[in-house]
């Protein structure tokens, strides 16, 4: 390094060695690569369903029902109607993908929205924001939305509804914790000293520095609202039969759980791998967030 | 937590449940039994004639003097329906608690101790998989394993006498508590982790006292505190899993009721569920606030 570099130019450097460092982390840090190799396998079967299913997960087949798993064109056998269960665990995937990011997602970006305001602007707008919160805390999770289902009436639409009316308080506070934390920071009060513009130093100052212990929350939670999606669909309060929803599907094949225990115990099965999947790349992010501290 | 603030919350977000409700609520409870007179009578027992904040002064009025209405489909109170079917909710939550701390403390702490061991990395591997596990689904194994096959347990039911309902309840408490284990497993492993790294462990082992007891009076100690702490913070986590496991092994508990009269359209029997339910977290909470101070003096001093 010699001394003519000008001073951007060696920070520059700094952050390309520091950013080196950790591309290097992330190829050793196993549990990370594991996760997202789970789910981004689950995420291409589930696209990619028709190319590796003949079978449409609706159609009935009256000739082969309650088939075993294994059975030659059925590698994981057919329910009471003689649907392929393979195909339908794949269909049914979309769903409950679709429950994991869409809840998940919306809430995250709400409640790290409100919890960054909350600690930045303090008073008494953080004062009400966290009261609130501390009310939702109070009520427990699963029936506060199945109260606020069963007032909305079940469907899988006024699911997403109680989960983006209630999750997003976790993420807020998450996310007003470390920013009152960030708020005294020296790189903080330096962006203020700057004259920075509130809104510039709450998105390019504080919000990068808190944004990853909302992410590692994040796959905690997407696990949660897989596993409530599916409880619902189970208590008919989600998904609906004949949708290949798993939960639904689980509640379904517990009629035949004595002659055939691959209907409820196969859509299972996909939940648990799903749910691991997301809960490596939790522990993986919290090992490289660890690590850079 | 300020318990007088927090129970007043609890009745706004309760009371404003029903106003959830799309379009005429008299419409939706009756139903094929639409009449004029029918609907009137229905807002006018569910207080709709009034302005909101009169409808929830009254609400509240109703509430402190014990009244939840009137349940649409039982025919009698909502107070009397819920109270009916709250011992075996109260049953199912205790007895998950207590095999929670049975198979959590143990496994926690030894996976602490032996870190990097066989038993830790089988206890992670094991919990990883627990916490991604459907409880619902879960409870279908063991009825399937345990009831069916073995037949050592009743596949449903809750039983008349007390070792009838330890009986009936073991399996669907059994359930509720390997996935609240899975959690406090994992917050105990690493604060005892934590503990075991303190100086004042170093100092007690090099004062020469026995790794035994420096094991009970300090990492013990320590670790039960940290059980008592993530119990009530994930107290809501535990009556979430009883509303749910009730349902699969068909316990007439609050959580069944819940999911019945959501389906009847009963909604103030829901809206009285739901607030019986969260009076019941902050209840419990207030019991572990005082478990965790006598254990702790630290928590008195602030």
């Amino acid at each position: 390094m010699n001394a003519t570099m000008n001073p951007g130019a060696l920070l520059l450097e700094r952050f390309e060695a520091r950013a080196g460092r950790r591309r290097g982390r992330v190829r050793r840090n196993a549990t990370l690569i594991v996760g997202c190799s789970i789910l981004g396998i689950v995420i291409v079967a589930t696209l990619a369903a028709p190319l590796l299913t003949p079978y449409n997960p609706n159609t009935i087949d009256p000739l082969h029902p309650l088939a075993p798993p294994l059975t030659p064109g059925h590698p994981l056998g057919t329910d009471q109607f003689g649907r392929d269960i393979f195909a339908r665990i794949l269909y049914g995937g979309r769903i409950d993908l679709l429950i994991a990011f869409g809840a998940t997602g919306v809430t995250l970006v709400a409640g790290t929205a409100i919890g960054l305001f909350s600690g930045y602007a303090g008073g008494w707008a953080d004062s009400v924001i966290m009261r609130i919160v501390d009310l939702f805390f109070a009520f427990p999770f699963f029936v506060l939305v199945i109260a606020i289902v069963a007032m909305l009436g079940p469907s899988i639409f006024n699911m997403f509804v109680a989960i983006w009316l209630t999750s997003w308080i976790s993420y807020a506070r998450i996310t007003r914790g470390h920013t009152v934390l960030a708020k005294g920071r020296e790189y903080v009060l330096a962006a203020k000293a700057l004259g920075y513009r509130h809104s510039r130093v709450m998105l390019r100052h504080i919000l990068p520095n808190v944004v990853s212990f909302v992410l590692i929350f994040a796959m905690v939670d997407a696990v949660g609202n897989i596993l409530l999606g599916a409880a619902l669909g189970f208590l008919g309060l989600g998904a609906k039969p004949p949708s290949p929803e798993w939960g639904a599907m689980i509640a379904d094949g517990q009629n035949y759980i004595l002659s055939s225990w691959w209907l409820s115990t196969l859509p299972g099965v996909a939940i648990v791998i799903v749910g691991v999947g997301f809960s490596l790349i939790g522990d993986g992010l919290a090992d490289l967030l660890r690590a850079d501290d | 937590m300020q318990v007088i603030p927090v129970l007043i919350g609890i009745t706004v977000i309760t009371f404003f449940l029903l106003r959830l409700i799309p379009g005429d609520p008299a419409l939706q409870i009756l139903g094929q039994h639409y009449t004029k007179a029918g609907a009137i009578q229905v807002r006018h027992s569910l207080g709709l004639d009034r302005p909101l904040w009169q409808q929830y002064l009254l609400f509240l009025q109703h509430l402190l003097q014990g009244n939840l209405g009137e349940s649409i489909t039982f025919h009698q109170s909502t107070r009397s329906v819920i109270g009916e079917r709250l011992p075996p909710t109260l049953f199912l939550v205790g007895y998950a608690a207590i095999i929670a701390l049975v198979v959590s403390i143990p496994t926690g702490v030894i996976s602490a101790l032996r870190r990097g061991g066989i038993f830790d990395q089988t206890a992670r591997v094991t919990t990883l998989v627990g916490f991604a596990m459907p409880s619902f689904w879960l409870g279908i194994i063991l009825i399937l394993i345990f009831s069916i096959h073995l037949q050592l347990f009743p596949v449903n039911g809750y039983g008349n006498t007390f070792t009838q309902h330890l009986d009936h309840l073991f399996l669907p408490s059994l359930t509720i508590a390997l996935g609240f284990s899975t959690i406090i497993i994992r917050t105990l492993r690493s604060s005892t982790l934590a503990v075991l790294a303190t100086d004042y462990v170093d100092t007690a082992r090099i004062k020469g006292i026995s790794r035994f007891a420096v094991l009970r009076r300090h990492v013990l100690r320590n670790a039960v505190v940290s059980v008592v702490v993530v119990f009530g913070i994930n107290l809501a986590f535990l009556i979430s899993g009883t509303v749910l496991i009730e349902n699969v092994f068909g316990i007439p508990g609050v959580g069944s009721l819940l999911v019945d009269s959501v389906s009847t359209r009963d909604y103030p029997v829901v809206q009285g569920v739901t607030l019986v339910l969260a009076f019941l977290v902050v209840a419990i909470n207030l019991v572990t606030d005082v478990v965790h101070a006598s254990l702790d003096p630290r928590v008195v001093a602030e």
